[in-house]
């Protein structure tokens, strides 16, 4: 057994964490922050964090992940990391020429203290960000929230930091996609352009987490918002912030500074979460919703219908980022599915709240907690076992020990292909999805069955 | 040296161009790092090491905790490792660096697969992380019943001047199992070495000794600095076993904490990984007589090499007479091998910056199969990597070097016992025997070539422009921006999915490896032919 010493047995644990079901907050600045067209992310910490998020996002996209590090030493530590930073800044504008850096903090210079606010001011005042550069920055201290925090916290100052109102409308919607994969903004964009809507998609890491493979390696590679569409978001006529954990600082911070009205929708993973999606942008812009929207739609809930006597009372058990989990369980239940244990690592009430809600039909049968980690849920299973496990790669430890078919949605995956460049947003991508988890549960069907019930025809 | 080939490029104007793009501070600094090997004269060379990394040129290089934790302890599998800390650095340490390990049975202990973090809050970081840090100890003591405990400082740690010593003390008397703590914090040191240091120590002071039992063998040895990436401890163990050889411990790939408190009880320290560990063996040898040489298992001559060394340490004909006859059996499919691959890869050039000795063992696989290592370089080695052990009365220890605690060790009074007299010793020594030697990368590298420490990415971008090498070794950061070239890029530090690479058997899976990515075929098809010929001819024209 791989996790041979996780017991059946549940004894409560108030502060020792078994494998996480969350990361840190710089991680998810930086994958923000990869999402601007032409910006370096730069990590004001030591070394190792910076190596670490970058292994890890490498490993998830198999793509170039670019970043700086201020390289924090001992004495830095006591002294304070400006010098570090402004040295960073100095080489990075020298050497690598982004048009943006897009600088986060780390648990050692937020326990410093470090003002990152006025040292960039300083970067600007002394030159050391040339001219037309900009630097974008925020506050991520590692024992906050998770790794979903820190993307939120870098999506909100991209936009407050560089967002200008000048008075006139530029007709177009903001949409703060969450902490998805480039799959999803591409899709996400896709059906705005269906829907004749002009958006500005803020952070877009498509194109640049999925790129092609040309001979040739651009550090700043086509994709990604530009500075001049980040300026422009106070000039939209409306945002929608998709996920309440990872884009609502961002959207409600664009209404309270430059009056751009905004809403936060769950992911739109999934039927209904989809259909809100589709309404959203429709009354926003207030377009008319084409048929080949409907189209979709209409195939994704065939599909589901064709497909319930699979589906149907199947028990699941899920573990991810709380915008994901949230949408992912409510498209469980709309489908007929089960969701029995859920689990996300990162911190906040609402997600209990939320969970219950999208399975009201379930009422006290559901097993949700948040925050707690994969050592819990794995418990959880033992107690009730499931027909199907989704989660990031390190599910694979438990579905393994414990025989259950396997579905790897989240991050980080660092088994398999796919996620960058299929969607699990939309009708097409919750066909995407729906195909994974029909594929997982059928091929357990086959491999199981006895032989004279082994059919050819399911 | 087969496949040496003509450069054409000066590596002095490479180091020029390098320069060119930095702001000047950066490239004086940067400058003593980057060591042109301008002919096969190659006495004197230096090359700057183990010194701070320039912030924002990216570097390659991670932090002390990575090396303690991820690098030292991770293969470590019967004792909880508990991060004290916010979630990431447990989180990103959690079976991340491929290094196996196979326990003795079902039941035996094996948390491997377990990431172990107190997660601090804010609250922690204001009012301090003691309390947490017990509580996550008797927590995991509750459920687990571990024989061992080990807690890893994280920067927020020392910052905010959390004792983990003292709770490891106290909760080591409580519950009655060794705990102990390092403090690795991550801005201690210029790099994971630091942290390699501070794991060794800690590991010679709270396990090494603890256990006198000797085991039942004729030829016993420790194994220093192999990590069991991929498996290759698995077959040096093998191989050494066919031999007649015993591993007592190894430090640390599939290794338990048992082990290492039995080391003492070895006759002969074999060092892998000099960067890692060679000052365990020299603190081994002071208190407890075990001798100690540098071996590699990294190719095929150098793992013979190490065999004989090691057989002619015991000076037992059977054992010498065996090692031969394996060798000989074992060469037979390496050359098999070797000269089915030879064909394709013959001439073709490699580049390596990795670690603290793979820039320098890995050498040797290339050159099998007729390839020539253009560049080199290690992550965070220290200057006696690159120049031989001779070099370490210079080294002027800075101020990051000086905050890393050193042991001073002396002969244990009970268990200090010399393995050999001192007339055997120097007997040995005399008919050339090479106790503690090393002589470092550099006599390695061909003329024409170029050493760079802590290599940036704009001196990678730098070099595969100019030297337009066939294949690129480094790690997963460095992968894909090289393959975006159209260049295959071997990782040396985790072997991608690959390995073993080590002994005998890994040489041919090596050899096997880099001929499929150096022929694979899919590197022909980087043009669509639109791309290829993008001129418009004839109009569509029907039948």
């Amino acid at each position: 057994m791989l996790l041979r010493h996780t017991p059946k047995e549940i004894k409560e644990r108030k502060v020792l964490s078994v494998n996480p079901a969350k990361t840190c907050q710089p991680i998810g600045a930086m994958y923000a922050g990869l999402g601007i067209h032409g910006c370096l992310p730069h990590s004001h910490g030591s070394q190792g964090c910076c190596a670490y998020h970058r292994s890890a996002l490498t490993r998830h996209y198999r793509e170039p992940v670019m970043a700086a590090t201020s390289s924090f030493t001992e004495g830095a530590s006591v002294f304070g990391g400006q010098a570090n930073l402004l040295q960073a800044l100095l080489t990075i504008f020298t050497t690598y020429k982004p048009d943006v850096v897009a600088v986060h903090t780390t648990c050692l210079s937020e326990t410093i203290g470090d003002d990152v606010n006025q040292i960039v001011k300083k970067a600007y005042k002394d030159g050391t960000i040339p001219e037309g550069k900009y630097v974008v920055h925020t506050s991520t201290p590692s024992y906050v929230g998770s790794h979903v925090t820190g993307f939120s916290n870098m999506v909100k100052s991209m936009a407050v930091q560089l967002a200008e109102k000048t008075g006139k409308s530029n007709g177009k919607v903001n949409i703060v996609p969450g902490f998805v994969e480039p799959s999803d903004m591409v899709e996400m964009k896709r059906i705005a352009g269906m829907l004749g809507v002009e958006t500005i998609l803020f952070p877009d890491t498509s194109g640049i987490l999925n790129g092609p493979m040309t001979g040739k390696f651009n550090m700043y590679p086509k994709g990604g918002v530009s500075i001049e569409e980040l300026k422009s978001t106070g000039d939209s006529i409306g945002s929608i912030g998709l996920g309440a954990w990872a884009s609502a600082d961002a959207v409600r911070a664009l209404d309270t500074q430059f009056k751009v009205p905004c809403q936060v929708q769950d992911l739109p993973i999934g039927l209904l979460a989809t259909d809100r999606f589709v309404d959203a942008l429709r009354t926003a812009a207030g377009v008319s919703v084409p048929d080949t929207i409907t189209q979709e739609r209409g195939q994704l809930l065939d599909v589901i219908s064709d497909m319930q006597p699979h589906l149907y009372g199947k028990k699941v058990a899920i573990a991810g980022d709380p915008d994901q989990v949230i949408a992912l369980t409510e498209f469980l239940v709309t489908m007929g599915m089960k969701p029995v244990h859920i689990v996300t690592g990162t911190p906040g009430k609402a997600f209990t709240k939320r969970i219950k809600e999208v399975t009201a039909r379930f009422g006290d049968e559901i097993n949700v907690k948040g925050p707690s980690d994969l050592f819990h849920l794995h418990q959880l299973i033992k107690n009730e076992p499931v027909d199907l496990l989704i989660c990031n790669t390190y599910g694979k430890y438990i579905a393994r020990d414990e025989d259950i078919p396997f579905v790897r949605h989240g991050f980080p995956i660092l088994d398999r292909v796919g996620h960058s460049y299929f969607p699990t947003v939309g009708y097409k991508g919750g066909l995407h999805f729906l195909e994974k988890i029909l594929s997982a549960l059928m091929d357990r069907t086959d491999r199981d069955a006895p032989e004279e019930s082994f059919e050819l025809v399911e | 040296m087969t496949g040496e080939r003509t450069h054409t490029v000066n590596p002095e104007d490479i180091k020029k161009e390098i320069l060119a793009k930095y702001p000047p501070k950066v490239a004086r600094k940067r400058a003593k790092q980057i060591t042109p090997v301008a002919s096969d004269e190659k006495d004197g060379l230096q090359v700057g090491a183990n010194v701070r990394t320039v912030p924002g040129i990216i570097t390659q290089r991670g932090c002390c905790y990575a090396g303690c934790k991820g690098v030292i302890m991770g293969p470590t599998r019967d004792i909880i490792n508990l991060t004290h800390g916010p979630i990431g650095c447990g989180f990103y340490s959690w079976l991340t660096r491929r290094n196996q390990t196979r326990p003795p049975s079902d039941d035996a202990d094996n948390y491997i697969n377990y990431c172990f973090s107190t997660d601090m809050k804010d609250e922690d970081i204001v009012f301090g992380g003691e309390k947490k840090l017990k509580a996550a100890i008797q927590e995991a003591y509750d459920i687990f019943k571990p024989k061992a405990i080990s807690i890893f400082s994280t920067c927020p740690v020392g910052l905010i001047g959390d004792d983990v010593h003292a709770v490891a003390r106290e909760m080591k008397e409580k519950l009655g199992i060794n705990i102990f703590g390092f403090s690795c914090e991550g801005y201690k040191g210029v790099s994971q070495s630091a942290g390699h240091h501070i794991a060794n120590n800690t590991i010679f002071k709270h396990v090494v000794g603890l256990n006198d039992t000797v085991m039942d063998a004729k030829f016993k040895i420790n194994l220093l600095g192999e990590y069991n990436i991929g498996g290759d401890g698995f077959i040096i163990d093998e191989l050494l076993n066919k031999c007649g050889i015993d591993l007592v411990s190894t430090f640390s790939g599939n290794s338990t904490v048992d082990q290492f408190a039995n080391c003492h009880t070895a006759d002969l320290n074999a060092v892998m990984c000099h960067r890692s560990i060679n000052y365990v063996a020299d603190m081994l040898e002071t208190k407890y007589g075990i001798p100690w040489i540098k071996v590699s298992f990294t190719g095929p001559t150098s793992t013979a090499s190490s065999l004989r060394k090691i057989a002619a340490y015991f000076e037992d004909q059977e054992l010498i007479d065996r090692v031969e006859e394996v060798i000989a059996e074992e060469m037979i499919p390496v050359e098999a091998k070797i000269k089915e691959v030879k064909k394709r890869c013959e001439g073709k050039t490699a580049m390596m910056f990795v670690g603290g000795s793979r820039a320098h063992h890995y050498q040797e696989l290339f050159r099998d199969i007729g390839m020539t290592v253009l560049s080199a370089g290690y992550e965070f080695a220290h200057r006696d990597d690159y120049e031989g052990r001779d070099v370490i009365p210079d080294i002027k220890v800075d101020a990051d070097s000086r905050n890393i605690e050193e042991l001073t060790i002396e002969k244990d009074e009970n268990l200090y016992s010399p393995r050999k007299t001192e007339e055997q010793m120097q007997a040995l020594e005399e008919s050339g025997y090479p106790f503690k030697k090393y002589d470092g990368l550099i006599p390695e590298m061909v003329k024409g070539s170029l050493i760079v420490d802590d290599i940036s990415h704009h001196e990678t971008e730098t070099l595969i422009a100019m030297y337009k090498p066939d294949i690129f070794c480094a790690g997963i950061k460095e992968k894909y921006a090289v393959q975006k070239h159209g260049i295959p890029m071997k990782q040396l530090h985790s072997y991608d999915t690959g390995g073993p690479y080590a002994v005998f058997e890994g040489a041919v899976n090596f050899f096997e490896e880099i001929d499929r990515m150096l022929n694979a075929n899919i590197w022909q098809y980087l043009e669509a032919p639109w791309q290829k010929d993008p001129e418009l001819s004839a109009t569509f024209v029907g039948e």
